[in-house]
């Protein structure tokens, strides 16, 4: 049982509370809820979508054939009536008119008006939702208590009881039984694994589609006992984050587009001081401004080599929420291991995508700062940046040992941290923090792969597309297609292993990506020769969805 | 009590010009630091880049010399990770008004307990002597044969205006009038900024020891520095009329930025908070 | 013939005026001369030096053997000494305590006292030096008018250089220079670049001083009143590119520079232009980095870097230097380019061709034309509001200057956009004008320059390389062929998107391939093998902030071979 729910309207208009609430109950009803949002990048007006699918199994991506449509605006009918399935049903107030057969009208708005609150009135719709796909009410009382103040959970209540009592039953729904579970979206989940994982101290500038990190964070501020700051602009965002990861602290930064661009020459700061980073870039369209609340993958190319000089860097891309809850975790160990710089890559769409996931497990986790005592070091002679045969040098938190102090320079230094220009000095400082990439190395995680266990065609893609490929997998094996697909979650520096594997017996190599010039293909192409002859792009700002994969592979690739 | 200056002495080979400004900016930081009866490693220098920024590497306490423009947001994520450290900016005045004029107008809403020197030699030093933000109107220089074009920025006015708590001025020429207001800023909760007039021997044939040593004056008792009014006039004053030295503008009433916010301010610095992952699994109930 | 003189001390000590001096003395004189400096990032002190070389034949890079090392101070000995040939020299104050056995003493402070000034103490060093090559001090009188503007100290100076000249002996000697009347320039590679803007046609360049671009912020501003041209120091670098950008969507032929940090600081800005197609041609001239790095010094590590600046995929062309002719034409090229295609056109650079001097042909300004695709109103399809990015069959909109025009107002979006430049969300005009964007990169193919091949004809190792590195690579082959090493290079100027043809037929020939590069992780070479799949059997890099000299690449290329 899998059902696809759309709410379409203008900004403004409460779509994100209705969506945010029928979640919920979906989800304590025991059902496996993916949700996604397309919005423009406007306050007020325009059109915005949400689409909620839910399952008693897991979902991994959005799909673009629909059950229900709720209506609250006339554009709802110009752009989505072509995806209501034959036996949908596209439920409206009066306001909005679609002469077809599948319209249920209710006069929510007036409904509202009657029970005092005028604003209920997507209250009644959420009823008659409920009742069209044959579900009982449990859950919403607690859910709608939980959300509100007595006075107004207590409209809300009869405004959904309304709407309930209105309609007629036209699906069956069976019992969720999903146990044990959070819906939780892509951004939430990395500030969550922020946290969990022992950030003290954020800063950023607010900027779509990241600034949401920030925002959960900073509403624990007081309760976790960290700091979020909004920063004057991007550039002291991460000016910021290196000076209090210098001082000791663990520290985080995200942004999105041209916001990432202005921290490059920063990134280099951190890479020379060996200062312990992580970056969050949640990317979303250029060039420039580009599509402000759309998603992309397109920062990739960019992020490899961001920043003038060279400096050692580790890349990863999250996959789904509860990945981007670990890997937050891992990225902030791997920084202070190494004392180096870790990018998350994340996307608008994810960021923006809620998804039923099992409760993370905070158990096993651990924060492992690699911080050295006043023990630790000969005191007389500690240099910090002394030249190991690791490359990684003991760190201490400085203002903590009397009698040592800590500098830490932008330009290149000798062991002690001070201004050098000597040509060996150089060379032996810039293979010291070279060669973080060759012990990261031993830290990589493969690819995921999944799907036929000698395939002919493998699918490549990252990040985000991982439920796309998930679900366009499993459609393609159905077909009697010989298909699997690798997921790439580390990707700098790339994990070869089963990649040089699978490229060995496959016939066809394809790419999908949500870009132009197919990034992870040019960085597998100039990592270790192999190419993918084929590639399915998406550079529109919409995500690719699974059956549109599995079409275009059908198409362009079988 | 005072602690031995020569704790202060790094070993590092200096760089400056002989009889540049910056030496006496450099001692006047170690008698204050002395004075202060404070030891190296409770200190920190955080610095951008230019001549006056390598001031870290040439006394011995905790140094940052991060980026052109940057030197005040590091020393902002410093002050938060451990606020018992004494934090101290020191950068020129390219690097501060120019590159980094965003966050110099922006700490100042921040109120931070920090101390700012701008080594204010109105030119740019180590690109070889091209305008300055604080360069003269019509001042030749190295590149603008023909006289720099622009107004000259007013730092002081404009952080007055801006609420900054603390302003004052001085001169690199007279360590002890220096090393006093630095002990001032320092002992000041909140931001403090010192603009320092500093000769640049080398580049700036207009402004130099003798031009500031003959137009400066300094502020006397009677002068009342929490005049707000009277702080914006004499940040006004400037050439031959003559030119103030000492604080020029004190608001002790201020909230620092660490105050603000109430667990900082009364819980341990954040450099030693204590959390384990499983602190934060509370935190899942939003997502039920 | 030709020579090799190194010149140090610490800054401050006049080091790069007595090379300057000196240089142009045997240009003058008729030799080919090339210099470089390598001076440290500070005002006073360290120590800095530069290198002269001379001769008869045309010269392509700096050279590590010394013939002469005029020391004025110990650290200068200290330093250089163990690169002076059998039969070289050293020359310092007799003051300076050294016990070198090979240095000559002389008095040069006090003659220069003598004569009326310490201050000149160099410039009887310098006529010590021609007398070492028996190069008369005669008809230098008028060149010194270029280094000094007071009457007396040209005198100064010119009794100094006969001081000096009477006070040492020959050592070396010389062939009869073959440029005499030859109209030869000598010039830097940011000069060049200078030079090659404004005979461009550059109206707006804006800046913020950072070392080692700003040479050509410099020499524009000095030029700025007589060509009516404006040149602004910016704030900061955002502003500087965004200065240009305004002024080259307003109709202003504008171009911007910067190195390190500070071209990291304009990426975000090479987006809105790549966006809102506005012609924009930034020169970054490299420095090492990371972050400050080594701010005098040079490196080839922002390739990677700069092909990708910014984020999501935008189109550019990259064209890399290399040697100070192609710094004038392809500045010029560049600047053209980017108004035929309103393209955003990167120029890279490097501190060592930036800062070292050349004596080449003088430059040929009769061929240069300055092409702007500036449309004319009446070659414009519309009906009610102009389109600034209207489709068209190769995607370049016909672009018509804000202001100049009734009734026509012109759009620019940092959005995307559609064709009349309003924010637009839509997924049909995305695709669109993302393929109209970057189908530029397919028209610019056609433009493009091969690199250039030095060497035998089927090689069986292949060097491969780009921009500055060109110089080391041909003294390299040069010395590679008397020892008839089956080998060959190629010289990558344009680079981005990469020409592809010779690089696949000599890969196809060549049994090794060897990348060099002055960078750490081989981008060129990376490049090449994301492009075409070519693997390459080795890598030289040299990374510590100095450029290879043409023997010291050889001797690295016979270890590796």
């Amino acid at each position: 049982m899998r059902y696809n729910i759309l709410i379409g309207g203008s900004a403004g208009q409460g779509m994100d509370t209705f969506s945010v609430l029928l979640e919920k109950i979906l989800k304590r009803k025991g059902y496996y809820v993916f949700s996604n949002k397309d919005y423009m990048s406007r306050v007020r007006g325009g059109h915005n979508f949400i689409q909620i699918r839910f399952s008693t199994e897991p979902v991994y991506s959005y799909d673009d054939e629909l059950d229900i449509i709720i209506g609250f605006d006339q554009n709802t009918v110009n752009f989505h009536s072509d995806k209501l399935k034959e036996n949908g049903v596209f439920l409206c107030d009066e306001n909005v008119k679609w002469e077809d057969n599948r319209t249920i009208t209710i006069p929510m708005l007036k409904i509202a008006k009657e029970i005092g609150h005028a604003r209920v009135f997507g209250t009644v719709g959420m009823g008659a939702v409920l009742k069209i796909l044959g579900m009982s009410d449990s859950k919403v009382d607690e859910v709608f208590e939980t959300k509100w103040e007595k006075e107004t959970s207590e409209s809300n209540k009869e405004a959904f009881k309304r709407g309930y009592h209105y309609v007629e039953s036209r699906f069956e729904s069976k019992e969720g039984t999903a146990e044990n579970t959070i819906l939780i979206n892509g951004n939430q989940a990395i500030a969550l694994g922020a946290i969990a994982g022992g950030v003290s101290f954020y800063s950023a500038y607010p900027m779509t589609p990241s600034t949401s990190i920030m925002t959960y964070i900073s509403s624990k501020e007081t309760e976790a006992n960290l700091v979020v700051e909004q920063a004057e602009d991007e550039i002291a965002a991460i000016n910021m984050a290196i000076g209090a990861s210098f001082t000791g602290v663990r520290t985080m930064t995200g942004t999105s587009g041209g916001g990432f661009s202005l921290m490059t020459e920063a990134l280099g700061l951190a890479g020379i001081t060996e200062i312990p980073l992580v970056v969050a870039n949640v990317q979303r369209p250029g060039p420039a401004t580009g599509l402000p609340t759309r998603t992309e993958q397109s920062d990739l190319s960019f992020i490899l080599t961001a920043s003038h000089g060279e400096i050692p860097r580790m890349v990863l891309a999250v996959k789904d929420p509860e990945d981007a809850f670990y890997q937050t975790v891992r990225a902030l160990n791997i920084a202070d291991k190494y004392q180096m710089l870790v990018i998350i890559l994340n996307d608008q769409y994810l960021a923006d995508a809620t998804q039923t996931v099992d409760e993370f497990n905070f158990d096993n986790l651990s924060i492992d700062r690699h911080i050295a005592t006043a023990s630790d070091i000969d005191l007389e002679n500690y240099k910090r940046y002394e030249v190991t045969e690791s490359g990684i040098t003991p760190r201490v938190i400085l203002g903590k040992i009397e009698g040592l102090t800590v500098i830490a320079d932008s330009d290149e230094h000798t062991e002690e941290g001070h201004i050098t220009e000597s040509s060996e000095v150089r060379i032996e400082q810039m293979q010291k923090r070279m060669k973080r990439m060759d012990l990261l190395r031993e830290e990589l995680i493969e690819p995921d792969y999944f799907g036929d266990e000698d395939p002919e065609t493998l699918l490549i893609g990252w990040g985000s597309m991982y439920g796309g490929l998930r679900e366009a997998t499993e459609l393609l094996q159905k077909d009697g297609h010989k298909v699997g697909s690798l997921v790439f979650g580390d990707i700098y520096p790339l994990p070869t292993n089963l990649l040089e594997q699978y490229s060995k017996s496959v016939k066809t190599i394809v790419n999908v990506e949500q870009n132009y010039t197919g990034q992870l293909a040019k960085l597998i192409r100039q990592e270790t020769g192999i190419h993918c002859e084929k590639n399915i792009l998406k550079y529109d700002g919409r995500q690719l969805y699974a059956k549109e994969i599995y079409s275009r592979i059908k198409e362009e690739v079988l | 009590m005072a602690t031995d200056i020569k704790l202060f002495n790094s070993n590092d080979e200096n760089a400056w010009c002989p009889g540049c400004g910056n030496f006496g900016i450099l001692n006047s930081l170690k008698k204050a630091f002395s004075e202060l009866d404070l030891l190296p490693h409770q200190i920190l220098i955080s610095s951008g880049i230019g001549q006056a920024a390598k001031t870290p590497h040439y006394i011995n306490v905790n140094g940052f010399n991060g980026l052109h423009g940057r030197s005040l947001p590091p020393a902002l994520g410093a002050k938060i990770a451990n606020k018992d450290l004494k934090i101290l900016v020191t950068s020129g005045d390219g690097d501060t008004y120019g590159e980094g004029g965003n966050h110099f107008i922006h700490n100042i809403r921040r109120n931070l307990d920090i101390t700012h020197l701008v080594h204010d030699n109105q030119i740019y030093g180590l690109t070889k002597g091209q305008g300055s933000p604080t360069t003269a109107k019509g001042q030749v220089t190295t590149m603008q044969l023909d006289g720099v074009r622009v107004d000259p920025f007013n730092p002081l006015a404009t952080a007055i205006t801006m609420g900054a708590t603390f302003v004052a001025r001085s001169f690199s020429g007279d360590v002890n009038h220096l090393a006093h207001l630095i002990q001032e800023g320092m002992k000041h909760e909140g931001y403090a900024l010192i603009d320092i007039l500093q000769p640049c021997v080398t580049f700036n044939k207009v402004n130099t020891f003798k031009w500031y040593k003959d137009r400066i004056y300094k502020l006397d008792e009677n002068y009342d520095p929490t005049n707000k009014m009277e702080a914006y006039k004499k940040a006004n004053e400037w050439g031959d009329e003559g030119i103030p030295i000492g604080i020029l503008y004190r608001n002790e009433d201020a909230t620092s930025f660490v105050d603000r916010i109430p667990h900082l301010r009364d819980g341990k610095p954040l450099v030693d908070r204590e959390w384990k992952p499983l602190d934060a699994k509370k935190f899942m109930e939003d997502f039920r | 013939m030709n020579y090799n003189i190194l010149i140090g001390g610490a800054a401050g000590q006049g080091v790069a005026t007595t090379g300057k001096i000196l240089e142009s003395i045997l240009k003058r004189k008729g030799y080919f001369v090339f210099t470089n400096k390598d001076y440290m990032s500070r005002v006073r002190g360290g120590h800095n030096f530069t290198q002269i070389r001379f001769g008869n034949d045309e010269l392509y890079s700096h050279n590590s053997d010394l013939d002469i090392i005029l020391a004025f101070n110990k650290e200068t000995i200290i330093n250089h000494s163990s690169r002076l040939k059998d039969n070289g020299i050293i020359i310092c104050d007799y003051n300076i305590d050294t016990d070198n056995y090979t240095v000559n003493k002389l008095p040069l402070i006090e003659t220069a006292k003598d004569v009326g000034n310490a201050k000149v103490f160099t410039s009887v060093a310098i006529g010590a030096i021609l007398k070492a090559f028996d190069i008369e001090v005669n008809n230098t009188t008028n060149l010194l008018n270029k280094f000094f503007k007071d009457e007396n100290l040209i005198n100064l100076n010119y009794a100094a250089l006969v001081r000096g000249y009477d006070m040492f002996k020959n050592v070396f000697t010389v062939s009869e220079p073959k440029l005499i009347n030859k109209d030869t320039i000598s010039i830097n590679g940011n000069q060049a670049i200078a030079l090659g803007a404004l005979a461009g046609g550059v109206t707006f360049y804006s800046a913020y001083p950072m070392a080692p671009s700003t040479g050509i912020m410099k020499y524009l501003y000095s030029k700025s009143n007589s060509m009516n041209i404006l040149v602004e120091q910016a704030e900061d670098e955002i502003a500087a590119i965004n200065m240009a950008i305004g002024a080259s969507y307003a109709g202003a032929r504008s171009m911007t520079a910067s190195s390190g940090g500070g071209f990291s600081l304009m990426v975000e800005g090479l987006g809105l232009a790549a966006i809102t197609e506005t012609p924009l041609v930034v020169v970054n001239v490299q420095r090492p980095g990371p972050a400050t790095g080594l701010p005098t010094r040079t490196a080839q590590g922002d390739l990677g870097f700069v092909i990708n600046s910014s984020q999501d995929d935008l189109p550019l062309m990259v064209i890399s230097l290399k040697n100070h002719q192609d710094a004038f034409y392809q500045t010029i090229r560049a600047l053209n380019l980017a108004d035929k295609y309103q393209l955003l056109v990167i120029i890279l650079s490097d501190q060592y061709l930036a800062d070292s001097s050349s004596t080449i042909e003088k430059f040929n300004f009769d061929d240069i034309k300055i092409d702007r695709n500036i449309a004319k109103k009446n070659n414009c399809k519309y009906s009610d509001t102009y389109k600034r990015y209207e489709y068209t069959d190769d995607g370049i909109s016909p672009r018509l200057i804000p202001g100049n025009h009734n009734n026509i107002t012109v759009l620019a979006d940092s959005h995307e956009h559609n064709e009349y430049g309003n924010i637009d969300e839509s997924k049909k005009n995305r695709i669109n004008m993302m393929d109209k964007r970057m189908n530029k990169i397919k028209l610019v193919k056609k433009d493009l320059i091969e690199p250039e091949y030095y060497g035998m004809n089927n090689p069986e190792t292949l060097l491969v390389a780009w921009g500055s590195s060109e110089g080391s690579i041909k003294e390299a082959l040069e010395l590679l062929s008397k020892e008839n090493v089956s080998i060959g290079a190629l010289v990558f100027g344009d680079i981005w998107p990469l020409p592809i043809k010779k690089m696949i037929q000599y890969s196809n020939i060549a049994k090794t391939i060897i990348s060099v590069e002055h960078n750490h992780s081989n981008q060129l070479a990376k490049l090449i093998s994301q492009e075409l799949q070519i693997k390459f059997t080795d890598n030289i890099n040299k990374y510590d902030g100095r450029q290879f000299s043409g023997y010291e690449l050889y001797k690295s290329i016979k270890e590796v071979l």
